[in-house]
Formats: structure tokens, C-alpha cells, sequence
């Protein structure tokens, strides 16, 4: 890659790559997102090129692995360019027969097509894929278009365009009124307006500054973060190269988790890419503008997703929280202002000045703009990644994008917002997705999980499960939310386990109050949502776990009982293997029996029946 | 003994200021798969930091460990998704099937057991990782043949 000196060189690089490319060249897209590589898209994309060698088609189909395609469920996913053609649940076997029909005999291969679970229609081209219809990506657009590994592919969809223009062409101001003109608002959380704080950021003296860009995504159930870092990294670069420029900043960060080695390195390997070739470090482009990013790799702890831990761990200290004000735009990092933004919110970036602010404020609602990435997984068919304008309905992306719940059963809750979310029933399924309606129903947008729970979730224990995930997270700097979380957990505990008191819910109530007023961060401050929620919607089910010592659900394990139906046993003994306890016995070749006082009610056996045989009550 | 020279090649990326102790204690944990507390003592003394501040911090996050670990590093997913599809249950199966709590290592050192807050493949969850490598869509009766493949 040559080092571009000057933006006529810029220009001239870009016309050159572009005219090598084809537009009409045959491409094998594999997805190698978050959701397909655990299905084995490497072996898939290795087959691809295997076969295609074997057929002397090297050199005339280009085979990139690229980023998430978004409906991991049918993953590994497969595209073919031009045509659009979208084959889902590809294997390696699957991969002679592609090459055959589709890449040399321009046909193609039905049975690996979306087919509707419903209708049974099927749909060739990915536009015709309902999971599609509906969405509008901006983050996730090229996604399924570029090798995240290549820079010149970023540059080939017109990548560094925005760079180009803000350096050359606005000033600082300029770019900070467009920002706010646009509306966006940060993607990590609160939903904080990002013009405004870097206005702020801008406005507050400092001798040094820094951008951050917070890649730590704690939230357990989401990963839209990791899909863009991984799937499209210099649009995150870009977009820290403007705020920093907006902001006076020449030194900027990536803070990732380590949990996700593989964003880690796309990431490392971009800013180098960028640095080489003259688009990071001293004087860009001639412009006199320096700026440069470093990668830092979090630790495994979901408190410094917090900006103020973060900014703590990235100091090289314990990632305990500190009280604000002064918020990081004032002092931040090594005591300057710092602006911290989600990576959601630097991807947008670039897009937002390139297409312009009034563009970006068409979408969406009043007060939220633009679209949001959502991660849907849970009890729902289409598992995946969904990009929707702001005020979508729940309804609309669980069941439309979403395509329902599987097994025909019925919808029972959507949890947003991860840990400091809450849990949205049924009457609600209209509610448009944005920041100010899901605050009102007592979630929030948090970060974009969005995790589909049906008849087969117990409220009680979803409750029990976020507020234990919670007492190992907290930092214990607070008391309020190191012993409210501390008592909370011990009470759901109670409640889950057949102990429950009458006057737990009451106590409950009280100990979140406290929390939320009393704790230092947001952690302890929002803590109680997913408590708050669930008794405000599902208080049955907690009456039922107190009064009945009943789990509706089926899911809090001490308050079942495990039996065998000796008509569907077929003495396989499977369970017999699995029970940890010997709980499980009965003559060769007849129906096994479980005996009450040794079973420990751990359910195992139950998921190792093939026959159905273990029943639950 | 310590292997100085080892230490040594980490320790020359870095240019020594305290913010680069974080980074020091990953690249031993990657490397030794645990944080030995001569290495520490040296860190200490190179970045000018007190000893227990180093300790503070690596006792701090979850991915540092004072202790030996085994060779191969087995992680299950506990995040929301993978808990609602029964993600403790195939806690539970593995680690009945190691003979190790959560957080310990076999006494023969091939495995350690760990738990995660989210691996972000959560639209196949449960989902757990071995050394590198992803379990997707895991069942209870799919843990001995996953296992099978790392036992010596
Ligand atoms: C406990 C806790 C965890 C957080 N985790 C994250 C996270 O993983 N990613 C993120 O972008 N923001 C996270 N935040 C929000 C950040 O503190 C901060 O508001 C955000 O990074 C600002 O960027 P934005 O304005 O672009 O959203 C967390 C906040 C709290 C209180
Ligand atoms: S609220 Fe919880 S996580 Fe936040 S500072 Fe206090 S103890 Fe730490
Ligand atoms: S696993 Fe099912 S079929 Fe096999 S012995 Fe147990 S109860 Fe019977
Ligand atoms: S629930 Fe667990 S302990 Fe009870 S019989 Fe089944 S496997 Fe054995
Ligand atoms: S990772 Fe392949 S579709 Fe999401
Ligand atoms: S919840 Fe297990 S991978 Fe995300």
C-alpha cells in the first residue's frame, strides 16, 4: 500500500482501485460474523476456495469473508454478487454444489434459499427476504460488502470521504453544529445528545484531549458493537478521526473487551492500515491536523463499560467509578477533556456529514434520530441483527423482521437495555422503539440488546438472574449498591428456591428505591429496573413462587418435580448417565424410575431425553 | 525459576509508564496463562509502581489469575440469552463431567473451568469457547464429545 501524501494523491488512489474493480465480477460474500463463525464459516469459506481452484476460477470470482449479514440464525450465510442471491445454512458439502450451479452454471441452488416457516415460499434474492424488508441500515450497510481486513474496499464504497471534507473543507465549528443539527444521540446508553457534549468538550480549555471510543459491551445478550468492530473498523476510525478534529483532540482510544479477540485484531490491524498508508498520525493529507488512536483492551469487568471507569482503566487503575461532575467532556482522561463515545455512535459519524445533519434528522422520531442496531436473539426465529429507524414497533421487529416465536408458542416479554433494562410485556408490543417511550414503560434503549422471552421464561428468575450478574459486577465502592444488590439477590434467591415471605415484595420495593438515589454509578442507579419491571408486569408470577411455591414456567428447578412417563421410556439410559446424584434406576431394558429423595433437581436428565420422556411439573 | 529473558520480550514493548501495567499483566496472563508473583514483583519495580497497587489490579479484573492454569481454557456463557437457553444447566454438565467448580483447574492441569458474561454469539446460544475455538447451539449431550477432543 503506498503512503498517500496529499488528497489529490487520495483522489487519484481511489479512482485507480476503482478502476480495477468490476462491478459486474462474480462475488462469493461468506459471512464471518459473530453469529456465523461459531457455525463454521471458516471451513465454509476454505471450501469455497478449494473448490473454486479446483474449477480454475481463481482470479475471475473474488471470495471475501466479510462481517455479520444479520440473520445469524440461518447462518453460514452466503451471498452472491451481483445477483443478490442469499443462501442461508451453507456447509462445507454444501459448497461443490454452489460452485457448480450457481458460480459456473448461473443457476440457483433452491434448497439453500430463505423459505418462509409459515408459507413455505421461498426468496431467492435477499430483497425479497422479509428479515430485510423493513430495515435501514446505515451501520450495518456495508456489512455484507466489504472484507473488513481490506482498507481499499472501505475506500472502494467511499470510505475517508468524510475525513476528506472535514479537514479540508469545515471547520470545527462546522462539524460540531452539523452533529448537532442532526440529533444523534450516544448508542452506548443514556442516549446523551453527542453534539452537545462535544460542543461542551470543545469549549472547556485543556492543554491535551482525547477521544475515546467505548468498544466494551458489557451487556450480556448484545453484540452489535462487536459486529461493527469486527465487520467494519474504519468506519469507527473515521469517525474518532472527525470528533477529534471537532474537539482538538490528537490522540484518541479504543477501549475493547478482551472477550472479543477477533475485534481486537481487526481493529489493531485497521488503525495500523490507516497509519501506513497516511490517514492516521502527523499532518494528515497535509491538512496540519495530527491524530493517532490506540487500542485498549478492557479486562473482564462490565463496570468499565461505565466512561468513568473506563477512563480509570485505561490509566492503568482499578475500573471504579468516579462521582460526576466534572463529566469526562470537562476531565477525562489523565485529568483532560475527553469525550467518550459508544462505537454505534462513531460509526454514524461519517454518514451523518457525508449525506448531511437535516438528512440524518429526516429519520426517525422527534426527539430520537436516525436508526438504531438492535441485537434480537432469544425465543425468537430470525436470531440476528436488525438496523431499523427509530420508532419502529416492538411489534414490527420481533414479529415482522423478527418473524414471531418458535413453536408456535406466545410471546411473552422483551427485555432491553441489558442489565439496567427491563422487561416490556405484551400490552406494549406497539410501543415505537425510542429512547423516551421505552423510559416511560421503565426499560430503556440501553445499548440494543433486545432479547425475546416467551412462555418458557420465568419473570422471577429473569429478575434473579440480572440482579446476580449484577452483585458479581458491582465495584463495592457504594454501599447502597453493594449490599441492596447483596440483599436483593438473597430474597430472589428465597422466592426462586420455595422461601419466598409475603413482605419480600414490599422490601424489595424499598431496597431499589434506595438504590436508585442513593449509589454513585450507573450500575447501583439503575439496577433495580429489572426487578421494578417484572413485578410491575408479572406480579402473578411472584405471587405464585410466594403463596403457591409454584414456577409457572417451569424453570425455577427447587420447586419442581422430575418423573419418568414409563410409556414413552425407552430404558435408553441416558439419564441414568447424566443424573450427577444416581437418582435414576429401574430394571435392564424396562422404564426407569427417579427416586424423589435423591434427586437433586438439577434437570439434567430432562435434556438428555430424546423421548420426552422426563416430565416436569 | 523466573525466565527473565521472557518477561523481558513483554516487557521492552512498552515504554514503562505506569498506565502500561494493565497491558504488561495481559500479555503474561496470554502468555503464562497465569500472573507468577515474581513477575509481578519485577513489574512493580520497573513501572514504579508500589506492589500493591499491581496486586489490587489483578485481583480487580476476572480475566487475571494469581494461579496456574490448565491448558485449555473452557468458558461458559452465562449472559442472558445463553442463561434463558439453559446456558447453567450446561454449566453444571461440564463441570460435573471435569470433576471442578467454576473458577478451578483439573488436578492433571488440562483444563480450567471459567464462566463469561457474554461471548457476543448470542444468536446461537448456549454457546461456549474452548481455548480459542466457539461451541455453538450446545446440548447437554454434546459436552462429553466436545470434551473428548482436548483430553489427551
Ligand atoms: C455500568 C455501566 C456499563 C456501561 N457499559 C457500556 C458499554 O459497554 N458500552 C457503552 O458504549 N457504554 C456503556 N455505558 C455507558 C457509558 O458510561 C457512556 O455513557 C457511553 O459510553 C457514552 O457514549 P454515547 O454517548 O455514545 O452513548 C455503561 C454505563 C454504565 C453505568
Ligand atoms: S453504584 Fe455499584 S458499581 Fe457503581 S460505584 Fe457504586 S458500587 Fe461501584
Ligand atoms: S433418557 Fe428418557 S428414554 Fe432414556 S431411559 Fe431416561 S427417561 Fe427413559
Ligand atoms: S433432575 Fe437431576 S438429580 Fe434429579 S433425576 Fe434428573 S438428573 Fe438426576
Ligand atoms: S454472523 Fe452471519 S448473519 Fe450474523
Ligand atoms: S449471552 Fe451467551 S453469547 Fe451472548
Amino acid at each position: 500500500m503506498p503512503k498517500i501524501e496529499s488528497v489529490d494523491h487520495l483522489t487519484e488512489y481511489r479512482r485507480q482501485i476503482r478502476a480495477q474493480r468490476d462491478p459486474k465480477q462474480q462475488q462469493v460474500l461468506v459471512c464471518s460474523g459473530p453469529g456465523c463463525l461459531p457455525l463454521g464459516s471458516t471451513e465454509v469459506a476454505q471450501a469455497f476456495q478449494e473448490e473454486m481452484q479446483a474449477k480454475g476460477l481463481q482470479g475471475k470470482v473474488i471470495l471475501k469473508s466479510t462481517g455479520c449479514h444479520g440473520l445469524c440464525a440461518h447462518g453460514v450465510r452466503v451471498l452472491l454478487r451481483p445477483q443478490e442471491i442469499a443462501y442461508e445454512k451453507v456447509t462445507p458439502e454444501d459448497v461443490p454444489e454452489v460452485v457448480e450451479t450457481s458460480l459456473i452454471g448461473g443457476k440457483v441452488v433452491e434448497r439453500l434459499v430463505y423459505q418462509d416457516p409459515v408459507s413455505g415460499q421461498t426468496a431467492v434474492h435477499k430483497s425479497e427476504v422479509p428479515f430485510y424488508q423493513g430495515q435501514k441500515p446505515l451501520v450495518l450497510r456495508k456489512l455484507d460488502e466489504i472484507d473488513p481486513e481490506s482498507l481499499d474496499d472501505y475506500l472502494v464504497v467511499g470510505g475517508y470521504r468524510t475525513m476528506r471534507k472535514v479537514l479540508f473543507k469545515m471547520s470545527p465549528e462546522e462539524v460540531i453544529d452539523a452533529v448537532e443539527r442532526s440529533g444523534l444521540r450516544g448508542r452506548g446508553g443514556a442516549g446523551f445528545l453527542t453534539g452537545r457534549k462535544w460542543r461542551l468538550c470543545r469549549q472547556v480549555p485543556g492543554e491535551m484531549k482525547f477521544v475515546i471510543c467505548n468498544g466494551d459491551e458489557g451487556d450480556p445478550g448484545a453484540f452489535m458493537d462487536r459486529a461493527v468492530m469486527e465487520g467494519d473498523p474504519h468506519a469507527i476510525i473515521e469517525g474518532m478521526i472527525v470528533g477529534g478534529y471537532a474537539i482538538g483532540a490528537h490522540q484518541g482510544y479504543i477501549y475493547v473487551r478482551h472477550e472479543y479477540p477477533l475485534a481486537v485484531k481487526r481493529l489493531t490491524q485497521a488503525v495500523a492500515q490507516a497509519r501506513e498508508f497516511g490517514l492516521l498520525g502527523n499532518n494528515i493529507l497535509r491538512s496540519g491536523f495530527d491524530f493517532d488512536i490506540k487500542i485498549s483492551q478492557g479486562s473482564g469487568a462490565f463496570v468499565c463499560g461505565e466512561e468513568t471507569a473506563l477512563i480509570a482503566s485505561i490509566e492503568g487503575n482499578i475500573g471504579e467509578p468516579m462521582p460526576r461532575p466534572p463529566y469526562p467532556a470537562q476531565k477525562g482522561l489523565f485529568g483532560m477533556p475527553t469525550v467518550i463515545n459508544n462505537v454505534e455512535t462513531w460509526a454514524n459519524v461519517p454518514e451523518i456529514i457525508n449525506m448531511g445533519a437535516e438528512w440524518f434528522a429526516a429519520l426517525g422520531t422527534e426527539k430520537s434520530k436516525g436508526t438504531k442496531v438492535f441485537s434480537l436473539v432469544g425465543a425468537v426465529n430470525h436470531t440476528g441483527l436488525v438496523e431499523v429507524p427509530m420508532g419502529t414497533t416492538l411489534r414490527q421487529i420481533i414479529f415482522e423482521l423478527g418473524g414471531g416465536i418458535p413453536g408456535g408458542r406466545e410471546f411473552k416479554a422483551v427485555q432491553t437495555g441489558g442489565p439496567s433494562g427491563g422487561c416490556i410485556p405484551k400490552q406494549f408490543l406497539d410501543l415505537p422503539v425510542d429512547y423516551d417511550s421505552l423510559q416511560e414503560v421503565g426499560s430503556i434503549m440501553g445499548s440494543g440488546g433486545m432479547i425475546v422471552m416467551d412462555t418458557t421464561s420465568c419473570m422471577v428468575d429473569v429478575a434473579r438472574y440480572f440482579i446476580s450478574f449484577l452483585f458479581e459486577e458491582s465495584c463495592g465502592k457504594c454501599t447502597p449498591c453493594r449490599e441492596g444488590l447483596r440483599q436483593l439477590l438473597n430474597i430472589l434467591n428465597d422466592i426462586t428456591s420455595g422461601e419466598g415471605k409475603e413482605e419480600h415484595i414490599s422490601l424489595m420495593e424499598e431496597i431499589c428505591t434506595t438504590m436508585a438515589s442513593a449509589s454513585l454509578c450507573g450500575l447501583g442507579q439503575s439496577a433495580a429496573n429489572p426487578v421494578l419491571t417484572t413485578l410491575k408486569y408479572f406480579r402473578a408470577e411472584y405471587e405464585a413462587h410466594i403463596r403457591d411455591k409454584k414456577c409457572p414456567a417451569l424453570v425455577c428447578r427447587p420447586l419442581l418435580t422430575y418423573t419418568i412417563d414409563p410409556e414413552a421410556c425407552t430404558a435408553c439410559l441416558a439419564c441414568v448417565r447424566e443424573c450427577p446424584v444416581g437418582a435414576i434406576s429401574g430394571p435392564k431394558k424396562e422404564a426407569q424410575r427417579i427416586d424423589q429423595d435423591i434427586c437433586i433437581k438439577c434437570g439434567r436428565c430432562h435434556d438428555v431425553c430424546q423421548f420426552e420422556a422426563i416430565k416436569v411439573e | 525459576m523466573m525466565d527473565v529473558e521472557r518477561l523481558e520480550t513483554i516487557l521492552t514493548q512498552y515504554e514503562g509508564y505506569p498506565q502500561d501495567l494493565i497491558p504488561i499483566l495481559q500479555d503474561i496472563q496470554d502468555q503464562y496463562h497465569y500472573l507468577p508473583k515474581d513477575e509481578l514483583k519485577v513489574v512493580a519495580q520497573r513501572l514504579n509502581v508500589p506492589l500493591t497497587k499491581v496486586y489490587s489490579v489483578a485481583t480487580f479484573y476476572k480475566m487475571f489469575s494469581l494461579v496456574p492454569k490448565g491448558r485449555h481454557e473452557l468458558r461458559v456463557c452465562l449472559g442472558t440469552t445463553c442463561h434463558l437457553k439453559g446456558g447453567q444447566r450446561l454449566l453444571e454438565s461440564v463441570s460435573s463431567h471435569l470433576g471442578i467448580e467454576p473458577g478451578y483447574t483439573t488436578a492433571d492441569m488440562q483444563f480450567s473451568l471459567e464462566t463469561v458474561g457474554c461471548l457476543g454469539s448470542c444468536a446461537q446460544a448456549p454457546v461456549m469457547m474452548v481455548d480459542d475455538k466457539y461451541y455453538a447451539r450446545m446440548t447437554i449431550d454434546k459436552v462429553t464429545k466436545v470434551l473428548k477432543l482436548y483430553k489427551e
